[in-house]
């Protein structure tokens, strides 16, 4: 029985991934190598030719999706460090009341907060039209429709998962290893980069895996916030399901899209230390 | 009458006609959907066109059963509080019940989930659903999902619907249905910006640089590019296809194209983040309707004009007491009960004077929007309109992979 214990105590978290990750990935697999149309009906053909053909054909968005991706999570780093540093260290007593202000926004559905931000930015807006009328902007100068639009969608829907992890890294760091620091000499300066900074790191990979892979698979800020050349794998795939019913092209977009976040993320647990991450990410 | 409180924001919020008009809030459950999709997008059967006797056969056997489930979309039957007037008299005339469902957010979404129920012979839980022409329509015909309708129990429909609303392309003799209502793709402009329009050309022209507004839909932009170089959709063939997406594709280049809109173009519009747009007439009849200043046109290219059908879905329990629905509500005195509510052109022209004569017997507010209703030119389009009229083409399987591999890479670079 004793053998069996460690089996047991995974058996629930393993079932739920089989079923909601393992089971959907072989079944996208399938699907994305059958070829037909809802009329005739879809026929197993094993055509892997499809994974080439999407590639080449939407080359564009998945590059733009990860470029995306990338320059929200950078974005979402530089915001979160000093926001979370001051919360762990300058907080006080009311640290917990920061807490829930960082996470407010998520008491609001995540597309009405999108769509607000359209109210916010027309162009003849709240924002944008008192300063168009004073002469300091371009009378055609427009924020919504352009990549800052959607990178800056991006990184406010999910700023807060890159905040907490820095947040709980720093929050463990005991503010006696700065004394001691200082006592050893070291500048504010070299106390913090020396410190503070590779002791909140792991904070840092986990707010990158929970911010990034988001990011890159997110189609809400792109279809709301958006203009013609910012359309991203996300609004790809959507399409090719909703309206196209083309099942075996979004199939293999989804999975292709699943297998090289996989892989990156693998290789970045790899490089950075696996125990690092999935200790910051668990806490 | 009742008029009732913003009727365009919760239209906008809640109703999507057409193929891409997805609702932004349902989003979220995508991925889920796409996996029920895929799940159930291995069947697929085409089933030969209906024999000589279909109808006879298929109706020699059914009864009236005194209960009808009737699914529609949001806001498209006269309301007041929570009764449903036109349908109370449908009961107190025939005796049949009616479970009213405003069941229907969009065409895709609603096939997707029909699909597989009707694929196994299953019931979907109504006797009389509402489809706008289009993919899905057309998929639900060849898959022989209707009920090839008996028009010796429509007499109603017969006298007072519309020549132009019968024997449409996509459903030949209004064999499986006939229309709930019609509404129009044309150009909508806000005069603070733009003088006057008149031609499809000026959505290509360069004085509105990244203020036009086109919309998403495969369809609908293919039909404007074709518009545009004087091609009639209708009777198009590929190489007007490939030309209009050319056209279209050159408006793109020259960045006057804003964004590639779904249904949320109407607040771009009034907002001025766009100044010229294509768009759906009742969509600005109810933002003119509340006091906003847009106007609607229909370009003297053409427009396209599309219709939501009632249909019998071929596992209905009770078709009989749905198609005594369909033909009631094409008597005048009902249909204008609906116009009146639902501000979309009408298959029974002869509304306009009932509501004219309702208007005369109104005041203050209620006269003013009935008078509006009837002579708004998106209710009732003119002679001169209505000539310029297409429908959208009927396109089989193979027909829409091309059509869409040439438009949607224009919206989805």
């Amino acid at each position: 029985m004793k053998r069996l214990t460690p089996y047991l105590l995974i058996l629930p978290g393993g079932l739920w991934l089989a079923i909601f990750l393992v089971v959907p990935m072989v079944f996208m697999a399938s699907v994305s190598t059958q070829e037909g149309d809802t009329v005739n009906g879809f026929v197993q053909t094993f055509n892997f030719s499809i994974f080439g053909d999407v590639l080449t054909q939407y080359q564009t968005q998945f590059l733009r999706s990860v470029g995306y991706g990338l320059a929200g999570t950078a974005i979402a780093i530089a915001l979160a460090y000093p926001v979370a540093y001051w919360i762990a260290f300058k907080g006080g007593r009311r640290k917990s009341t920061y807490l829930l202000l960082v996470l407010l926004p998520f008491f609001v559905s995540f597309v009405l907060r999108t769509v607000s931000w359209k109210f916010l930015l027309a162009d003849d807006g709240m924002v944008l039209g008192p300063l168009k009328s004073a002469g300091l902007l371009p009378a055609d100068f427009h924020v919504l429709q352009t990549t800052v639009a959607v990178i800056g969608g991006l990184v406010y829907n999910y700023l807060p998962f890159m905040i907490l992890p820095i947040y709980v890294a720093l929050e463990r760091v005991d503010p006696r290893v700065i004394e001691a620091a200082q006592d050893l000499y070291a500048s504010r300066r070299g106390a913090f980069t020396k410190v503070v900074l590779p002791l909140s790191l792991p904070g840092v990979f986990a707010g990158v895996l929970m911010t990034f892979v988001p990011m890159t698979s997110d189609y809400v800020n792109a279809s709301l916030l958006g203009g013609p050349a910012n359309t991203m794998i996300g609004n790809i795939i959507q399409t090719a399901y909703l309206q196209n019913n083309d099942y075996p092209t979004a199939a293999a977009l989804s999975f292709m899209l699943m297998a090289a976040m996989l892989i990156g993320i693998f290789a970045y647990a790899r490089a950075l230390g696996t125990e690092n991450v999935l200790e910051a990410a668990a806490r | 009458m009742h008029y009732r409180t913003n009727p365009a924001l919760l239209r906008g919020m809640t109703q999507s006609r057409s193929v891409t008009r997805r609702d932004a809030l349902r989003l979220a459950g995508l991925s889920a959907a796409g996996l029920a999709l895929s799940a159930c997008g291995v069947q697929g059967q085409k089933v030969a066109p209906p024999k000589q006797d279909a109808v006879a056969a298929y109706w020699a056997s059914k009864k009236k059963n005194g209960t009808l489930r009737f699914a529609n979309w949001p806001l498209y039957i006269d309301k007041d509080g929570k009764r449903y007037p036109s349908l109370e008299m449908f009961t107190a005339d025939t005796g049949i019940q009616v479970s009213y469902q405003e069941a229907i957010q969009d065409n895709g979404t609603f096939f997707g989930k029909a699909q597989p129920l009707l694929a196994a012979n299953n019931d979907i839980g109504y006797d009389l659903m509402v489809m706008t022409n289009g993919l899905h329509l057309g998929k639900a015909i060849d898959l022989g999902y209707l009920v090839p309708l008996d028009h010796s129990k429509l007499p109603n429909f017969a006298a007072n619907a519309a020549p132009k609303v019968k024997n449409p392309t996509w459903d030949p003799n209004n064999t499986y249905t006939i229309p709930w209502t019609i509404g129009l793709t044309g150009i909508a402009y806000n005069p603070k910006y733009v003088d006057e329009v008149k031609s499809m050309q000026d959505l290509w022209n360069p004085k509105y640089k990244g203020k036009v507004g086109m919309m998403l839909d495969a369809q609908e932009i293919g039909n404007f590019g074709m518009f545009a170089l004087g091609i009639d959709p209708d009777k198009s063939t590929e190489a007007d296809w490939k030309k209009a997406g050319e056209k279209l594709q050159q408006q793109r280049d020259a960045g006057l194209v804003r964004k590639y809109y779904e249904n949320d173009y109407v607040d771009a519009l009034a907002r001025g983040d766009i100044w010229i747009t294509m768009a759906w007439s009742g969509d600005i009849f109810q933002q003119v309707a509340e006091g906003k200043d847009l106007r609607f046109v229909v370009p003297e290219e053409g427009a396209t004009i599309w219709t939501d059908n009632m249909c019998i879905p071929k596992t209905a329990q009770n078709p009989v007491d749905a198609l005594t629905l369909m033909d009631y509500v094409y008597q005048p005195k009902i249909a204008t009960m609906l116009v009146e509510y639902i501000n979309y052109i009408t298959p029974v022209p002869a509304t306009k004077d009932l509501v004219l004569a309702d208007a005369a017997k109104a005041s203050g507010d209620d006269k003013k929007a009935l008078e509006q209703i009837a002579n708004s030119p998106m209710i009732y389009p003119s002679e001169s309109d209505m000539a310029k009229l297409r429908s959208y083409k009927a396109l089989n399987a193979a027909e829409e992979k091309v059509f869409k591999g040439i438009f949607q890479p224009i919206t989805q670079g």
